[in-house]
């Protein structure tokens, strides 16, 4: 195979595993598996040289082209065709009024707490349908912060059907996939995708007001698929959440720059983790200390509305750990207010905004 | 003095680099490779570091890669950076058990990896995240040198109070379930949070801390575990 020159034996092996083939199946797909590799070496290649990408207008045809293998492949448009699954997924989501993504650069800041909080708080209204996709396959810890650990997920005729915590509110995560809490999703990007890709096709959700996915921190495969997979059926825009200090706010702006290259917009900023107040001297600390202006600055910076800030508090974490609402559990805690505050917020927005398209 | 390097694979979020206060000076190649970033001040080469940080032109650009892109710079740093006589490297890695798990994994394969520390906070949802990247581990047959729990309690500057914060014990905890080492503990500690914001080395800085002291006995432990 002519990928055999371009990509180390150990890459192409674990291509070849992520696609299942065996020596047997291999002679009746090579063609199948050569397109699919040469994409995949392509990807590798693009970082390594000069390729303009495969899915660029230039594919095939720019200088940096000249003498690589798959240059016929990408000239002949093979490699820029868009994913039927993007049309499947848009008349899915046609019975989903709004899509809301929850972000972060950085990992630990509280994004599946705020999306489970986030859920909770738009479901508090029965009159309103909610669906929490949870799309961090490495690490899915909604199931848990749901109260719904040890939960199955059944097919019918429509799909998949998700987990129901009350009426209204249903949850999708890869944690119902796993028999044991113990079980290592270790898969690699492809695979992933392939996943979120099923999640969002598969899934009957039925007529649904509020979407809200919680994502992995970072700006890589699961951001890149949920945004392409739902550029035809539109988002309506992303929550990021960030902690006071420079450190996170280094990787939230990164995580920013993303939203505005897959033209995604952004409803907000939240600042969580924000102070600390002793409930025997009740003095504030800051853990997590806002060194360079906080998410404030940071929002006057960049000229994004920063929705609130949730402080600490042990029982947030505790209600999480015991799977169950921190908004019930303590309604008239200060950070309770803060969630309440920015939830109306995020209410609001989609009253007044619809859906836009996102190209990727 | 032991000469140490530190590989930052965080492609996405790398903050090593401000942790340490090396700014953004631009990598160099001699003949056998990158040269890596020195962070300490007295320029005696004991601690390199290698991040994806130093190859950015603009820091606020995020870095929007698919898998095989990671994995092909995750190699490069590895085999391409010339990290000199060292005495221990560390890799910095994102959550999950992913492309830049494997890919660290698949190109140190040719050397000896000794292990992994793992860390967690004390609550039950970070617990159940490093259930499975304790998995991952066993399943690369990665040797488990322990576990850390971190942000591990709060005491208030103020009057002393300890809060648990993200809860307490749940690093300890795991540690039995699944028969791993368990290092240490590290508190919730303002003072190291504005240390790492600004770069400075906490240990020089606040060596009479009970957080300084919590640190020196897991490395301590860990060179142990090493040595034997």
């Amino acid at each position: 195979m002519q990928c055999e020159n371009i990509c180390d034996t150990t890459t192409l092996k674990i291509m070849q595993s992520e696609l299942g083939i065996t020596g047997k199946k291999e002679s009746k797909l090579r063609h199948n598996i050569h397109v699919f590799l040469c994409i995949a070496c392509l990807n590798l290649l693009s970082f390594l040289l000069d390729c303009p990408g495969t899915s660029s207008d230039q594919a095939g045809k720019s200088s940096a082209c000249q003498g690589c293998p798959n240059q016929s492949i990408c000239a002949s448009g093979a490699t820029k065709a868009p994913d039927p699954a993007i049309e499947e997924i848009k008349q899915k989501m046609t019975s989903v009024k709004h899509k809301i993504l929850v972000l972060s650069g950085k990992g630990g800041v509280g994004k599946s707490t705020f999306s489970a909080h986030l859920s909770h708080a738009l479901a508090s209204d029965s009159s309103k349908e909610v669906a929490l996709l949870d799309v961090d396959i490495c690490g899915p810890s909604i199931p848990k912060i749901m109260g719904l650990e040890g939960e199955q997920v059944h097919q019918s005729g429509s799909g998949w059907s998700p987990v129901y915590v009350e009426d209204n509110l249903a949850v999708m995560s890869i944690g119902f996939l796993l028999s044991s809490p113990d079980d290592a999703v270790i898969w690699r990007g492809p695979k992933k995708n392939g996943m979120i890709k099923q999640f969002l096709r598969d899934v009957d959700w039925g007529e649904v007001d509020y979407l809200i996915v919680d994502t992995p921190p970072g700006t890589s495969d699961e951001h890149l698929s949920i945004v392409q997979y739902l550029s035809g059926a539109g988002i309506d825009g992303a929550v990021i959440i960030t902690t006071p200090q420079e450190v996170s706010l280094q990787d939230v702006r990164k995580e920013i720059r993303f939203c505005k290259k897959v033209n995604l917009p952004i409803l907000g900023v939240i600042e969580n983790m924000s102070g600390f107040v002793c409930p025997k001297c009740k003095n504030t600390s800051q853990i997590f200390p806002p060194t360079t202006g906080g998410a404030q600055r940071m929002c006057e910076e960049l000229n994004l509305p920063l929705l609130g800030r949730i402080p600490l508090d042990p029982r947030i974490g505790k209600s999480c750990d015991e799977g169950k609402s921190f908004l019930t559990e303590v309604p008239d805690s200060p950070a309770a207010a803060a969630y309440q505050s920015i939830v109306q917020k995020i209410r609001d927005y989609c009253a007044s905004h619809s859906a836009s398209d996102v190209s990727c | 003095m032991a000469a140490v390097g530190i590989l930052d694979v965080d492609l996405c979020g790398p903050s090593i680099p401000r942790m340490l206060s090396v700014g953004k000076p631009e990598v160099h190649q001699c003949d056998s490779g990158w040269v890596p970033v020195y962070a300490d001040p007295q320029q005696q080469q004991q601690l390199a570091l290698m991040s994806i940080a130093f190859l950015l032109e603009d820091s606020d650009e995020a870095v929007i890669w698919r898998g095989p892109k990671k994995t092909a710079l995750i190699g490069q740093f590895v085999s391409d950076v010339a990290w000199g006589e060292l005495d221990i490297l560390l890799v910095d890695t994102p959550p999950g058990t992913s492309d830049e798990h494997l890919a660290v994994l698949e190109n140190l394969r040719k050397h000896r990896v000794d292990g992994a520390v793992l860390v967690t906070t004390p609550q039950a949802v970070s617990t159940g995240d490093v259930r499975r990247e304790i998995t991952f581990c066993k399943k690369t047959n990665l040797k488990i040198l322990g576990i850390v729990e971190n942000m591990s309690g709060f005491v208030c500057p103020h009057c002393s109070e300890c809060s648990n914060i993200f809860s307490k014990g749940g690093g300890e905890e795991l540690a039995k379930l699944t028969g791993s080492a368990f290092l240490g503990s590290v508190p919730l500690d303002p003072l190291l949070t504005e240390s790492l914001e600004e770069g400075r080395d906490f240990l020089q800085a606040f060596p009479e801390s009970s957080t300084f002291t919590a640190i020196s006995h897991i490395a301590n432990t860990l060179l142990n575990s090493l040595n034997a």
